[in-house]
């Protein structure tokens, strides 16, 4: 256990890049972890409607695609919503 | 053709003024007309980083208010023959002067410089827009830690929004010691967060305070960050120079700049 902490361990750096990259997808955006909040409540609300869904380990994030020059970068909202029941 | 540069960061303390000191400095050095205009009214810098403090007689409100003409204003550099400063003014705030006036201004001196170094206040207010409003291109300094490298990227989306497309990244205050243990950000590192074209790396070197304590900009000289601005000045002209290289780059230039140290010291009797 020991080991595998000392191992796993990050060096500052890249807690530091992991930490950034992050930060600057929702500064880029200019969207809060609030308004992030309010989304996933909104979805959550509307897929109801049709299904039942597991809203306590639903997840969204706001990620980038592609990789090339700062326009390529489309943030693209992912949502992963496990569905408990399809016929409510 | 005139080409006028706005140095900005976001962030304060990142190195903004040493950077637009060092930049035009040298561009002047390589045979470049250069004025260097220092648009931080309130808190004026660059004239004591330059060693120019005692010559200032009007400032760059003086002019856009018209009490005297730009070239009356223009401090030259006696050390450097093609080198002006345009000082800020100390007494006045950001809202003395607006984005149309300075615009107006630099179009009145391009006919006369190669390069206008414009030297931009912290943060993102009006002292910002002021700066950037007559630019053709922007660089956009930071060093490698995540507060500067945030604020870098908030510039760099405000420099797009403003038609600013030409804009190039320096990197500031490397230690190559700390990006070897893996405790700093690399170049390579903070490039692609900001993936915008590197215009160069600049060490952490003491002699940046030794200059700055003695008002004459390093660029050129025998030492890390003296030979890394050369090398931006360089790379601005368009040749081609490579980036420097850590380790190798490390023990050669701190030996030369060690002898040079030493020597100095043996001259100051000390």
């Amino acid at each position: 256990m020991v080991f595998r902490k000392i191992f796993r361990r990050k060096s500052s750096k890249e807690i530091a890049k992991d930490r950034l990259k992050i930060l600057l997808i929702s500064d880029r955006v200019n969207c809060s972890q609030e308004m992030m909040e309010m989304i996933k409540h909104d979805i959550a609300q509307v897929i109801s409607k049709y299904m039942k869904i597991d809203t306590q380990s639903m997840e969204i994030q706001i990620t980038k695609t592609g990789t090339k020059g700062r326009e390529a970068k489309n943030p693209t909202l992912y949502a992963n919503i496990p569905i408990l029941d399809l016929h409510t | 053709m005139c080409e006028v540069i706005v140095v900005t960061s976001g962030k304060g303390g990142v190195g903004k003024t040493t950077t637009s000191a060092n930049v035009g400095t040298g561009l002047s050095v390589m045979g470049k007309k250069v004025a260097l205009i220092d648009t931080d009214i309130g808190l004026r810098n660059l004239d004591v980083v330059m060693g120019l403090e005692n010559r200032i007689v009007y400032n760059l409100v003086d002019v856009i208010e018209g009490k005297c003409r730009a070239k009356q204003a223009l401090i030259k550099d006696k050390r450097h023959p093609n080198l002006y400063l345009l000082p800020s003014a100390q007494a006045r705030d950001k809202t003395a002067v607006n984005p149309e006036q300075m615009k107006k201004l630099l179009d009145s001196m391009r006919q006369q410089f190669d390069y206008i170094i414009l030297d931009c206040p912290a943060g993102i207010e009006q002292g910002f827009q002021n700066a950037i409003a007559g630019a053709d291109r922007a660089i956009v300094v930071t060093t490698p830690e995540v507060s500067a490298i945030r604020d870098a990227d908030r510039i760099i989306g405000l420099l797009e929004a403003n038609d600013i497309k030409n804009m190039d990244l320096v990197i500031n205050r490397l230690r190559f010691d700390m990006i070897k243990r893996g405790e700093m950000m690399s170049s390579a590192d903070v490039v692609e967060i900001l993936s915008i074209p590197l215009l160069g790396i600049v060490p952490d070197d003491e002699n940046v305070v030794v200059s700055t304590n003695q008002g004459e900009p390093l660029v050129g000289r025998a030492s890390l960050a003296g030979q890394a601005y050369s090398n931006i000045c360089e790379r601005i002209l368009g040749r081609e120079v490579p980036i420097m290289e850590l380790e190798k780059g490390i023990s050669f230039w701190t030996k030369v700049s060690g002898m040079f140290q030493k020597r100095q010291e043996v001259r100051h009797g000390v």
